[in-house]
């Protein structure tokens, strides 16, 4: 009885022991894993300008968790494994604290999705020395020149690549003449230095430029003062400046002059619009959608790109270190697929990320910048903001 | 006299053999198939296939051609000689690329938007697996001597080394950023593969399946974005190997035993696909943005015409 017993229970316990060896062998490639850190903040909802676009609580995470899975379908063959971790401090948060609590000598890479004022006060933090930020929401022009942070690369175009992107066009229209309306905010103001800059760039003669003082209103405003405001002397587009999308929608087809509008609304310059379906974006466009159910905004495809980037360069050089990973991002070898025809770089003069900017009509892509006929010796992509001659960014000084 | 005749005889059928030569290009715009002539250097006819034809081949037969015709998701049979339908091939979703193999009974396609590959089993018309492979695949290819199977995934940036008796991956190298075409010399000994972000060729032993060389491609007066490598071809002999260069509008000829690149021809715009004449004296392109085909001498080394024939030319298949 008791041998039986006993031979009952080593059968039972070899075939316990079977079981563990297998997964032992798998488990004996231990993989390499790569932790991205993910953080943003609540935000308040604005006030709707229409009920056509949902406000859109998660901008940004799903192009993050995108890209981490495009990451580890190349990870499951080469042994490296990219975690994501999603981090969204309160509405009443103190974002640095977050950073330093939630983040402090656990991440090196970190997607940061805040204003622009919140990038530089996390950037120098100690906690942020050792860190590799990824800006994926701001477009301001003074992060990557005089503000710029060594440990901060910029995804997004920046104003001045946008308004650079547009005014080509423009010049490649003739239409040269340029009435410029400018929003009360202050990033409305910034955007009208990019179109200055650029129509001084480009040749271009900014012949008005009003700021809209009127109510945003669309009863009111749309049909009696747009009229109004917009009797200017003649000129050829009306560009307009209002990141917040607060009247821009309202002077198309009710200005005074049957003129196109073009910058923040209207014709708009963009680094990713739902009608962009070329170089294999249809492809990356219903993958998307397919996950979050909507379309690809900017900071998603800026997110997407982040976390590609940290991949790419922690594939190639087979690391999850971040010294080794920036190097290989700043330099001449890394490239970047980003299904816009171009290989897309970093400038290794102030973390802006190199790469063509969309011109897009709401339900038409009208151009591609840089537009052909613009020149570059390096590379035609750098004629689309800040080129290094010009670049106040002094990293080696910090 | 009489020999005289004899001879003309003899050349009249010389150029009708000559003569019978048909290249075949899909047209993505226009949902058709391009016809023709290389000789000449004349399109014959434009024959409607189907919405978005992509991907072309004709069987080691030379009697029919298969399209893929991406937004009617399938796969259509032609008769090679009359361009009637003969049938359709269960494809899966948006088909673009696909491969036969050296025998003719099985064709592989890319499922993009799935990251798979189907096999299909050409004689029963059935889909007989699924691959699981990395982010859209697209370049695929099976060695002359049909031992495997290669599918490059663009967003994985792999080529991934499928044994075609088990269909299961074997092995995967990671290659240059967006790999879009591969294509393995006569002898089954290397890939070629195209990385078309990083403008680069790298040629990959088939044993080892390490990459062996990179080449890198500069174009004078060109810049380095512009060089955006697709379509891979290698001569039966292993002398050379070309490559479009897509919006650099060239096709770069390669020396492939040193690897060194001996000359770029200048062709249309976007330059996409490639396909040498069953005699490999001549060499076509596609050109997508210019909408014509150019055709290269190879022996002269030299452009020597260009051939309209419609909106967006795709693929290209030359039948004997």
């Amino acid at each position: 009885m008791h041998s039986i017993n006993l031979v009952f229970r080593i059968i039972i316990n070899v075939l316990l022991i079977i079981p563990l060896f297998s997964a032992g062998s798998v488990y004996a490639k231990a993989k390499q894993a790569i932790d991205i850190a993910y953080l943003t903040q609540e935000q308040s909802v604005p006030p709707p300008l229409s009920n056509l676009d949902p406000f859109i609580k998660n901008k940004g995470i799903v192009g993050a968790e995108l890209g981490v899975s495009d990451n580890n379908t190349t990870g499951e063959f080469t042994g490296q494994q990219f975690n994501l971790k999603k981090i969204i401090a309160p509405l009443d948060a103190n974002v640095a604290d977050v950073f330093n609590k939630e983040l402090g000598n656990k991440f090196q890479f970190v997607v940061v999705n805040l204003p622009a004022e919140q990038i530089n006060q996390l950037a120098d933090l100690p906690a942020a020395k050792q860190m590799l930020l990824f800006d994926v929401s701001t477009t301001d022009d003074a992060l990557r020149n005089e503000q710029c942070r060594s440990n901060v690369l910029h995804i997004l175009p920046s104003r001045a690549m946008r308004a650079d992107a547009l005014a080509q066009y423009m010049m490649k229209k003739r239409w040269t003449k340029w009435f410029l309306v400018i929003g009360p905010a202050q990033e409305d103001r910034l955007y009208a230095d990019a179109v200055k800059r650029a129509a001084k760039r480009f040749g271009m003669e900014i012949v008005a430029e009003k700021t809209w003082e009127h109510t945003y209103d669309a009863r009111r405003t749309a049909q009696s003062d747009v009229a109004v405001f917009t009797q200017v002397d003649d000129y050829d587009v009306l560009a307009v400046a209002d990141e917040q999308g607060l009247f821009g929608e309202y002077l198309d087809y009710r200005t005074w002059l049957p003129r196109p509008v073009i910058g923040t609304q209207g014709l708009v310059a963009t680094s990713w619009h739902r009608n962009h379906e070329q170089w294999g974006a249809v492809q990356i466009q219903s993958r998307f959608k397919e996950k979050a159910g909507r379309w690809m905004e900017e900071q998603d495809y800026a997110a997407y790109l982040a976390v590609r980037a940290i991949g790419e360069a922690a594939t190639r050089t087979k690391s999850n270190d971040v010294k080794p990973v920036k190097d290989y991002m700043l330099s001449d070898a890394f490239t970047l697929q980003g299904y816009k025809g171009e290989p897309l770089s970093f400038r290794s003069w102030d973390g802006q990320l190199r790469q063509p900017v969309l011109l897009a009509a709401p339900r038409s892509l009208v151009a591609v910048a840089p537009v052909e006929g613009f020149l570059h010796p390096k590379t035609e992509l750098d004629t689309l903001g800040y080129d290094q001659p010009e670049s106040q960014c002094k990293w080696d000084k910090q | 006299m009489k020999r005289k005749g004899l001879c003309l005889l003899l050349l009249l059928a010389l150029a009708g053999a000559v003569q019978a030569e048909t290249v075949f290009v899909t047209l993505e715009k226009d949902n058709a198939l391009a016809v023709v002539d290389p000789v000449e250097g004349k399109l014959i006819k434009t024959v409607p296939v189907g919405q978005r034809p992509r991907g072309i081949a004709i069987s080691p037969d030379n009697k029919f051609l298969y399209v893929a015709v991406s937004d009617d998701n399938a796969i259509k049979i032609f008769d090679a000689g009359t361009l009637k339908e003969a049938g359709k091939l269960p494809s899966g979703d948006d088909p673009e690329t696909f491969a036969l193999n050296p025998k003719g009974d099985r064709l592989y396609v890319s499922n993009e938007d799935d990251s798979q590959v189907t096999v299909i089993d050409i004689a029963k018309k059935k889909a007989i697996k699924q691959i699981k492979v990395g982010v859209e695949p697209e370049g695929i290819t099976v060695s002359p001597d049909n031992n495997w199977l290669v599918s490059a995934s663009e967003t994985t940036n792999m080529v991934h080394w499928i044994d075609v008796k088990t269909n299961a991956i074997v092995e995967n190298t990671l290659v240059d950023p967006r790999p879009r075409a591969v294509s393995f010399t006569a002898d089954s000994k290397q890939l070629w593969v195209t990385s078309e972000m990083a403008g680069t060729l790298l040629i990959l032993d088939a044993a080892a399946k390490q990459i062996i060389k990179t080449v890198k491609f500069e174009v004078s007066g060109v810049t380095s974005d512009k060089i955006q490598p697709v379509g891979v071809v290698i001569d039966k002999d292993g002398k050379r190997g070309y490559v479009a260069l897509g919006p650099a509008n060239r096709v770069a000829v390669i020396n492939a035993q040193t690897f060194e690149v001996e000359k770029v021809l200048l062709v249309g715009h976007r330059v996409w696909n490639l396909a040498f004449s069953p005699d490999q004296k001549r060499l076509y392109t596609t050109n997508g943005v210019s909408n014509d085909i150019s055709i290269i001498d190879l022996d002269s080394q030299t452009v020597t015409k260009s051939v309209g024939v419609g909106n967006y030319p795709w693929g290209v298949a030359v039948k004997p």
